[in-house]
């Protein structure tokens, strides 16, 4: 196991690699630069910028001075907002995100095993509809109008909650709701196709033959196996949501790592771009890799290493 | 064999190759399948649905009279009447002609992008689990650096270097889209790989992609359907928000996503304008959804009677 | 045993939200007791505040996070809305919308327009250092050093060796700015320079404490003890992308007149959002000068009579690409823009009570152009100037014409105006145009570039001054022309102008370079911009100049 988690890490900082020097490159292919305005600067001081932020310098120099300094996690200062570093942009917009995306996937966890659940063991009757209804709203109402409807009904019209800012517990609830709507539903979906798929299996029948109860067949041996695709899609998932959502944050004012992230492409604010990316893959390849633990030690028929065979 | 043997055995007409041919006779696959999928009620509803959305998307935009793009600013923002149906966008336009006009576009984008993510995400998920080892580290890893990849980079340029156009919006959304049902395939295999009856099919002899397409994807088909049909309304989301930096359509074409994101300001004042696209979006999505299901459990070997 | 994950889970889930709120704890919501009635739980009256007065404390929002607080950093109207507050430069935009006296005191001019001498107030910095003219000419010499990356610099060209000395080939020492002592500040133009007054308001010409800025060269990256300022306001807390909170500078030379005690600038950037903050009482400001309203909201806002507006030195503009055809010819150009109906996109489309533009340079500053060169939807001349057009660059109709497309950079305004006008010349000319939208920095390269045919633009003036809309046509290469024209007697004209001294005859010839502008057509105007605002009944004497900058000097609550 500590000898796979290590191959895996390699592998990690290999990706990262990867995901920098494919990021330096698209960076620079686009079109724009970090001091593209509509009033434009005089050529010289274009150029005394551009020497001192060293992009004036051929593109390997500039991508090795990159790399020396994503290894020192130092990202430098952002383009745009001068007096702030990468790294503190990321950190204060991280600790806003993360906590909006792990209430967001709480809730949606939550509501949504027990959704997918409930519908499958009711396969076709009143509760598997209902909550299949529930889940189809979840999904097919995009975030963006969720959001807005959301905003607008509890705060606007009943003023139930503020409209927006991230000030107390209460401001966190309606970006919450929205952004937890549509993996709320995806996951009840998933759980119930993959319950559904696990409840017919001849284990299953055979702990109904021993007798055992229906709940302790569900929780023993019905969910532990269904929750493999949950899983699967959580990783990635959790990685996206707790990094920040721009269209959330935008609606409802909150000083998140997603708006950031946005502008910065925008802005072509280079540093910031390269800073989050970096973060982001991080946190989105140590998700993958702990969905293929918890594949193990939900599964233990899957095997870590399948190389054997290929070897 | 012993030659003694030969005498008391008789062959009993079994090939060698087919030796994993165990289906039964009498009604095929797909007629099963057809049956079961007819007697879904919900799942009906869902085609029906989709063929008549597909219908007014065909024949829709030339029921009023009114074209899609031309304005009538004295006309503008009127509630829904006799003379317009859904009312009047902002410039004066009819919304029930661009709501149909936006249906094809919505659909198309939905449906082929969830086709190409379809394809490539269950090939490479498929390969990548069923080969293992080497293989399946480098595929995988390959779809990490893709979605670590910042996507409105990669957009970005697509449409610099394709020129924006409808095919680009469609392959931009597919850059990043296939991972999931890759990765949703990938793990399924996994785990069904080492399982008794594909160990089995293996001993008597069947090859990958006989395994693939008779063994394992047959089995992984529950998942794959509910991510294809979540693929949908995300790739028609994924092109209002995409229209929405300035990567999408241009107008006077719209979409569904790009109306409803236009009429989002105006919930308050003219909520046609948001209601309808919405509603509309919200209709698709669900057909594909029951759909989706009714599939799922007609394929499902399992629930075969 | 069902019920027990239920209940697992939910404790879960509570626990989730528990977490959630005890990270941020603090819910300081500002906010003014009296207003309509609404208070929210939590709030706390402000100490020595008897029954009907009013809280003193204004919360408004940024729109987006200011990119610097440095004065010399700065070149977005967010920043200046901050910088304007806190910040006090030798003049101020008075309320009579003209330059007044500030830090100067007394401000000498020779008769050649090009020395100024100002004498500088008792003022002291927010710390409680004197305000010198030490301080002026550090700043200036900062904003001009090229290593300092200054962005404004260009502001500052009109002073003596200034441009040399940014583009490195003067030395700062040959600037014509000086501190001849503490209290007086010696400037030398290169040309006499009629707007140098306002100028001298502007955020890039304010002054930084020296004595705090040369010891730390971060002084500006966030609130706090090395942050002094010497305005009316002082920076208390910068919360970055969250909000930015001003407080009363009790060291301010004019305390007296400020009334605010406290303001709170929050950081929301969508204009739904922020109106609707405002109409559950969290704002006491939604719209312009910083931020906008959404369209949609206008008609019924004007309806209920909440609506403020205020005409701004600003013009919504199309550019031609005038190298290639058919924009290369100056009767195409024309009909192209003649064909418009401005009156009707701005009751229409953009709503806002702008004034159609049939010339380049605002009405505030000429006068004259509130009516303009030619007649908004002019169509029979357009068409006579199409035909023109056609006939010159041989083609037989509209239909040989190259195929055109008008580019914008994407936003639903710009969005909206672009389909009306692309209607408008299907409907009147017969043309068929396709839009194109684009990112803003693949927009900006394309201009740039000269890669399009008709292109969106907005300038907002940095000064009020006819040349700083009609120089950057000056040279086909210049900075911000993108329309590859330039005409010889235009060039001419501009280059008389700054050397002329007086005031009247100056207009003149800038008119008469702007009457040569829209006889060629290199751009086509729509309309002049205005200022749209809603804001609490309560706040009172807040001041926005033609130049849409915002100022909370003297404004207060009534009770």
């Amino acid at each position: 196991m500590l000898k796979y988690i290590g191959k895996r890490v390699l592998y990690i900082l290999l990706s990262l690699w990867l995901i920098v020097t494919a990021t330096f490159f698209l960076m620079r292919f686009a079109p724009g630069n970090p001091f593209t305005s509509e009033k434009r600067l005089p050529a010289q001081i274009e150029a005394n910028l551009k020497a001192h932020y060293g992009l004036d310098q051929p593109w390997y120099v500039q991508y090795g001075e990159y790399l020396v300094k994503i290894a020192q996690w130092d990202f430098g200062p952002s383009f745009k907002y001068k007096s702030q570093t990468v790294n503190q942009l990321i950190a204060d917009g991280f600790q806003v995100s993360a906590i909006l995306g792990l209430m967001a996937i709480f809730i949606a966890l939550a509501v949504g095993v027990i959704l997918g659940t409930i519908a499958a063991l009711r396969h076709n009757k009143w509760q598997d509809y209902g909550a299949m209804i529930i889940a189809v709203a979840g999904i097919s109402v995009p975030s963006f109008i969720m959001a807005t409807v959301l905003q607008y009904v509890f705060a606007l019209q009943l003023g139930i909650f503020p409209v927006a800012r991230w000030e107390s517990f209460m401001h966190t609830v309606l970006p919450a709701l929205a952004l937890a709507s549509t993996p709320t539903a995806f996951i009840a979906r998933l759980t119930r196709s993959s319950m559904l798929e696990v409840l017919s299996n001849d284990y299953i029948k055979t702990a109904k033959a021993k007798g055992l109860s229906q709940s302790a067949i569900t929780v023993r041996h019905t969910i532990r196996n269904a929750m493999l695709p949950v899983v699967s899609y959580i990783g990635p998932l959790a990685a996206s949501i707790i990094t920040g959502s721009f269209v959330i944050e935008k609606i409802f004012g909150i000083p998140g790592l997603g708006s950031s992230f946005v502008l910065s492409i925008g802005n072509r604010d280079y540093t910031v771009i390269m800073g989050v990316t970096v973060f982001y893959s991080i946190i989105l390849l140590l998700c993958v890799l702990l969905v293929d633990i918890l594949y193990v030690l939900i599964d233990p028929r899957i095997k870590l290493t399948g190389r054997k065979e290929s070897a | 064999m012993e030659p003694m043997l030969q005498d008391k055995f008789k062959l009993a007409g079994i090939k060698h190759q087919d030796a994993d041919n165990v289906s039964r006779s009498g009604l095929s696959f797909w007629q099963d399948v057809m049956t079961r999928f007819y007697k879904n009620k919900l799942a009906m509803i869902g085609l029906v649905l989709l063929i008549g959305l597909v219908f007014m998307a065909i024949f829709g935009p030339h029921m009023t009279g009114h074209d899609y793009r031309t304005n009538n600013l004295s006309q503008k923002n009127l509630a829904p009447s006799a003379e317009h149906w859904f009312g009047t966008d902002d410039l004066g336009r009819d919304v029930f002609t661009r709501t149909w006009e936006g249906a094809r576009i919505s659909l198309l984008i939905g449906v082929s992008a969830a086709l190409i993510d379809l394809l490539i995400g269950v090939i490479w998920g498929g390969i990548a689990a069923y080969r293992g080892g080497r293989t399946d580290e480098v595929m995988m890893r390959f779809a990490d650096v893709l979605y670590g990849v910042p996507y409105l980079l990669l957009a970005i340029l697509f449409m610099v270097v394709l020129g924006q156009s409808l095919t680009t919006m469609i392959l931009a959304m597919t850059i990043t889209g296939w991972i999931n049902m890759a990765r949703i395939v990938r793990g399924e295999v996994l785990s069904l790989k080492n399982r008794e009856y594909i160990l089995a099919a293996r001993t008597l002899g069947a090859g990958m992609s006989r395994i693939m397409r008779k063994h394992l994807i047959p089995n992984t088909m529950g998942p794959i359907l509910v991510t294809m049909t979540l693929t949908v309304p995300t790739a028609i989301f994924t092109e209002s928000f995409l229209s929405y930096l300035g990567l999408g359509l241009s107008p006077p074409l719209a979409s569904w996503g790009t109306m409803a994101s236009d009429g989002l300001p105006a919930i308050k004042y003219y909520p046609w304008r948001l209601f309808f696209p919405a509603a509309f979006i919200c209709l698709t999505i669900f057909a594909f959804n029951v759909i989706g299901d009714g599939l799922r459990d007609a394929l499902d070997p399992k629930l075969r009677k | 045993m069902k019920k027990r994950i239920m209940i697992v889970l939910s404790v879960l889930l509570m626990t989730s939200l528990v977490f959630a709120a005890c990270s941020k704890p603090s819910s300081n919501q500002p906010g003014n007791n009296n207003n309509k009635g609404i208070t929210t739980e939590g709030e706390s009256s402000t100490p020595g505040d008897t029954g009907g007065n009013a809280t003193q404390e204004l919360r408004y929002n940024l729109h987006s996070e200011p990119p610097t607080l440095h004065p010399g950093l700065a070149n977005d109207n967010v920043s200046g809305g901050v910088l304007n507050q806190i910040f006090e430069g030798l003049t101020t935009i008075g309320k009579s919308g003209k330059p007044e006296k500030a830090i100067a005191e007394q401000i000498d001019i020779s008769d050649d327009q090009k020395l100024y001498t100002f004498k500088l107030r008792d003022a002291v910095w927010s710390n409680g250092d004197p305000v010198t003219a030490h301080d002026f000419e550090y700043a200036w010499k900062w904003v001009l050093d090229p290593a300092n990356e200054a962005k404004y610099a260009y502001q500052l060209y009109y002073i003596d060796g200034a441009e040399q000395a940014n583009t490195g080939k003067g030395s700062a020492d040959s600037v014509g700015v000086k501190a001849l002592d503490e209290k007086t500040l010696e400037v030398k133009l290169v040309n006499p320079t009629p707007f140098f007054l306002e100028l001298t308001s502007f955020y890039t010409y304010l002054p930084i404490n020296s004595k705090i800025a040369e010891a730390n060269k971060t002084w500006a990256d966030n609130a706090g003890d090395l942050y002094t300022s010497n305005g009316p306001f002082k920076l208390a807390e910068w919360a970055h992308n969250d909000k930015v909170i001003l407080l009363k500078n009790d060291s301010y030379w004019d305390k007296g007149t400020v009334k605010l005690d406290k303001i709170t600038m929050t950081i929301v950037n969508d204009e739904n959002t922020v109106l609707g903050m405002f109409e559950k009482n969290e704002l006491d400001w939604a719209g312009s000068p910083i931020g906008a309203l959404p369209t949609d909201a206008i008609p019924s806002l004007r309806d209920s009579g909440k609506l403020h507006s205020q005409a701004a030195a600003s013009t919504y503009f199309y550019k031609f690409n005038t190298t290639e055809k058919p924009f290369n010819n100056a009767n195409i150009r024309k009909a192209f823009t003649y064909a418009i109906d401005r009156q009707s996109i701005i009751d229409n489309v953009t709503q806002g009570g702008q004034f159609p533009a049939t010339a380049f340079v605002p009405p505030s500053i000429f006068t004259e152009n509130s009516k303009g060169y030619f007649g908004d939807n002019a169509i029979d001349q357009a068409k006579e100037f199409l035909q023109k057009g056609l006939e010159e660059l041989g083609y037989k109709d509209v239909s040989e014409l190259p195929a055109i497309t008008l580019s914008y950079n994407t936003s639903e305004g710009h969005q909206k105006i672009a389909q009306a006008i692309q209607d408008m010349w299907t409907k009147n000319l017969g043309v068929e145009v396709t839009l194109e939208n684009s990112e803003w920095a693949v927009y900006i390269e394309k201009l740039h570039s000269l890669d399009y045919q008709v292109g969106r633009m907005g300038w907002i003036a940095d000064f009020n001054d006819a040349i700083n809309f009609l120089e950057m046509f000056r040279d086909k290469d210049g900075g911000n022309n993108d329309t590859g024209w330039e005409n010889a007697q235009f060039k001419d004209l501009l280059a008389k102008s700054s050397t002329e001294k007086d005031a009247a005859k100056r207009a003149q010839l800038l008119q008469q370079a702007e009457a040569i502008f829209m006889d060629e057509m290199p751009v086509l105007p729509i309309y002049f911009y205005t200022n749209n605002w809603v804001v609490n009944d309560k706040l009172k004497d807040v001041f926005i100049d033609g130049l849409s900058n915002i100022y909370f000097k003297w404004a207060h609550f009534e009770s």
